[in-house]
């Protein structure tokens, strides 16, 4: 037991507040429940003040999406010099740019999905029917249509014909000036949680996602109920090693620190295809992380627990 | 891992096979999750209906009330009539009084707001699959309480002047002729719920003699009434037919929301059911709630304060409208609202409020979108615009913001030169206190 004080930064301004809100709830919790003396700010504009005047304990950023997850709040704990769990500015900055990660993923060896990358400009500079008409030509239907910078599915959509992709484009652009097509994969969608407690990145057990609508949407995620998870999921034993292979490697591709989890796809051939990797994974009571971590026999506040002593020992800045 | 490890097989929710039908359509929506960031100061929200209450003499009414405990605590804290307490119902026939309508303190039952009222009109009305009939649109607080009683929405058209009593009258028919049982209309006259439109004199006879005629109650929500902006008051429909309506008045709008006194007047038979409806929900309305409520009517100004309230909305308002009239785009609609809390806007052809909330939530403002106010999906082209609760300052900042969204979204629609059918959205927000 310890009595340290631990911040958990939760809410923010992006589209993901009320999902960041039940992490940190959860989180807080977790970490009062083994000892931590636990302090819940959100973000504003007097939060490094709080910090500095709490002395800079260490933060557990339970920040979904926007400023909390592209890096922009992680770089400001850092010039302020307070140290934190989870992934540095930097590598935040490329894991959560789906634009950014997945070719870098691909290039370390990983299946992704083909995905093409395009803000929204390029339409207003080339003309939307060419660039539309290409993009159905080059990835094929059904294929799948994000934000490149954002969670929980928001402004996901999957599309089949291509007289929807102008409507599918315009709602992921709704989150951001950049959207990626990716072609649809279609199996047993697995999300694979990742934990280095100091001795490297290990992959914790793979949590299988059946959601009843068909569809893993916001709805799905978050209506306790909606969704049927299996963990540990439902593989043969090599594919549930290549999956722990595909998180553990995007986890380094990406640079990534203490946790992530990688979303993905295993496909009709057994093939593990990587969607994306998270730097702040989801820690609601519906969220896959804390079930993974249940079928592996941890506890999250021992874990998260011991990311805050690695982080005070890391120091800040660092 | 080892293969031996056991397998959790979950959905997180030991109950679900255990919940009533009518509780699985509760789920968590998208729409509604951006609210939460629509309640940060950093955001202009022109989303929620919260009342206004600062100007209220706060020091004033606290030591009214500290003084009511003081000498009438044991009763004010005590159980009460499941009715609701004599006194007031005698003091909102005064008020009621103020609307044209004569009533009896007997027809009157007191509610946790009129949003219990609704509650309780329904549940005394309505069986699964029976039809209500709404404005379209209309107060998504009274949509997901039908809906909570599985009662069929079927909205009735209105235009400047309200609720269009030909439409009405066609709706009843075809839904006889389909063999389906009308149980209620269901109607704001004064100043919508989210449009803002008053219904004119002549329409509110229209409407009550359809009803009458075809034998379903008529159902009058008039939480604004008194807050009429700049338009001669006009009576309610339940001041010229006391036999076929249940009316529903509220302390929420002209006082304040917090003690959650609302009321129904109904006829007599109607009255007893909702009295028995009201002691199986509740046993009594709030005692105290109702206690300091009425030493408020009884030792203030109550209606000057209503004028304070006005001054204050009426400037709201005004901003509201000027900043419309200098962010909009070309080609985007909205009601000029005499009072109430809302003006109601049409976007131009192709655009979707739905879809384009997260880019205004991005740019600061929010705003419930029109989906919202319609059981049926309809709505994607509307958004409701609240000017009660932000400074007419912050209005007009909201205003442009709202501008900058409709731009940008009005530029990726040009380059995609999207099909401009409407899309409809399955009504994702219910009520909450984000969006009533
Ligand atoms: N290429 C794809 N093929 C099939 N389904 C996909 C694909 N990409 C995403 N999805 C589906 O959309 C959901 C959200 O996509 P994801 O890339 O994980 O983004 P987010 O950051 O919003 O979680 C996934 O959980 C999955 O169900
Ligand atoms: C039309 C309408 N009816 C009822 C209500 C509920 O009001 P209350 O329950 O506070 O009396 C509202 C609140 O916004 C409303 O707009
Ligand atoms: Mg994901």
């Amino acid at each position: 037991m310890t009595s340290e004080k631990v911040v958990v930064l939760a809410g923010g301004l992006s589209h993901e507040r009320d999902v960041s809100l039940r992490s940190g709830r959860r989180a807080a919790q977790a970490l009062r429940d083994v000892g931590h003396d636990v302090v819940e700010l959100d973000v504003s504009s007097s939060l490094l003040a709080r910090l500095e005047e709490l002395g800079r304990p260490v933060v557990v950023p339970m920040l979904h999406g926007g400023a909390g997850e592209d890096g922009a709040i992680r770089q400001a704990l850092e010039l302020a010099d307070v140290p934190f769990v989870g992934s540095t500015s930097t590598s935040a900055r490329v894991a959560f740019d789906k634009a950014i990660a997945t070719p870098r993923v691909a290039a370390a060896g990983f299946a992704t999905p083909r995905q093409i990358a395009l803000p929204d400009d390029m339409f207003r500079e080339l003309g939307s029917p060419t660039l539309v008409a290409a993009l159905g030509r080059r990835l094929g239907f059904p294929m799948m249509v994000k934000p490149a910078r954002s969670g929980s599915a928001l402004g996901c959509t999957k599309v089949e014909r291509v007289e929807d992709l102008p409507a599918a484009m315009v709602q992921a652009y709704a989150y951001g000036g950049v959207a990626v097509v990716e072609t649809f994969v279609t199996g047993t969608e697995v999300a694979v949680p990742v934990v280095d407690l100091g001795d490297g990145p290990v992959a914790l057990p793979a949590v299988e996602i059946r959601p009843d609508s068909g569809v893993y949407d916001y709805t799905a995620r978050y209506t306790a109920g909606a969704t049927r998870f299996l963990a540990p999921a439902e593989l043969d034993q090599d594919v549930a090693d290549r999956c722990a292979e595909l998180a553990v490697g995007a986890h380094r591709a990406l640079g990534l620190r203490d946790l992530s989890r990688t979303d993905l796809i295993v496909d009709g051939a057994g093939t593990p295809v990587f969607l994306e990797a998270n730097v702040a994974p989801g820690m609601t009571e519906t969220s896959t992380m804390p079930l993974s971590m249940e079928a592996a026999g941890m506890d999250l506040g021992h874990v998260l627990s011991s990311l805050v002593s690695l982080a005070r020992q890391r120091g800040a800045g660092a | 891992m080892s293969l031996e490890q056991p397998r959790r097989d979950t959905r997180l929710d030991r109950y679900v096979d255990t919940y009533a039908e009518r509780t699985h359509g509760l789920k968590v929506s998208a729409v509604r999750a951006l609210f939460s960031v629509a309640n940060r100061p950093e955001v202009v929200s022109l989303a929620g209906g919260m009342p206004n209450i600062s100007d209220l003499p706060l020091d004033i009414i606290g030591s009214k009330i500290g003084e009511l405990i003081a000498t009438r605590g044991t009763q004010a804290m005590q159980y009460g009539s499941g009715q609701g307490e004599e006194m007031i119902r005698e003091q909102i026939c005064e008020v009621m009084a103020l609307e044209g309508i004569t009533g009896h303190p007997d027809d009157i039952t007191i509610t946790t707001g009129s949003q219990q009222a609704l509650d309780l009109v329904t549940r005394t009305f309505v069986d699964p699959g029976d039809v209500v009939l709404a404005e379209a649109p209309s107060y998504v607080g009274a949509l997901g309480t039908f809906q909570a009683y599985q009662a069929q929405v079927v909205h009735v058209a209105m235009d400047s002047d309200g609720l269009q009593p030909d439409a009405l009258d066609a709706a009843i028919r075809s839904l006889r002729a389909q063999g389906r049982r009308v149980k209620f209309l269901y109607t704001i006259p004064n100043f919508n719920n989210p449009s803002g439109i008053l219904m004119t004199l002549e329409r509110r006879h229209r409407v009550a003699e359809i009803c009458r005629e075809a034998g379903v109650l008529v159902v009058e929500d008039n939480p604004y009434g008194l807050l009429s902006l700049d338009a001669d008051p006009v009576p309610a429909i339940r001041s010229f037919d006391a036999e076929n309506v249940v009316y529903l008045g509220s302390f929420s709008k002209t006082f304040a929301p917090g003690f959650r006194v609302g009321w129904a007047l109904a006829p007599h038979a109607v009255r007893e059911k909702l009295v028995l409806a009201q002691e199986s929900a509740t046993l009594c309305p709030p005692v105290f709630s109702q206690f300091a409520i009425s030493t408020y009517l009884a030792t203030w100004d109550w209606k000057a304060q209503i004028t304070v309230f006005k001054d204050m909305y009426r400037a709201r308002r005004d901003a509201m409208l000027d900043g419309l009239a200098e962010h909009m785009p070309p080609g985007t609609t909205w009601t000029h609202p005499k009072g109430g809390f809302f003006v109601w806007v049409t976007l131009p052809e192709g655009l979707d409020a739905q879809a384009l909330l997260p880019r205004a939530v991005t740019n600061r403002v929010a705003y419930v979108p029109g989906t919202a106010f319609y059981a049926d999906g309809l709505g994607s082209r509307n958004m409701r615009l609240s000017f009660c609760f932000p400074t007419p300052e912050r209005i007009l900042e909201g205003t442009r913001r709202l501008g900058e969204v409709l731009d940008a979204e009005l530029e990726i629609h040009a380059m995609f030169g999207i099909d401009s059918t409407p899309h409809p959205h399955d009504s994702a927000s219910g009520p909450g206190p984000d969006v009533i």
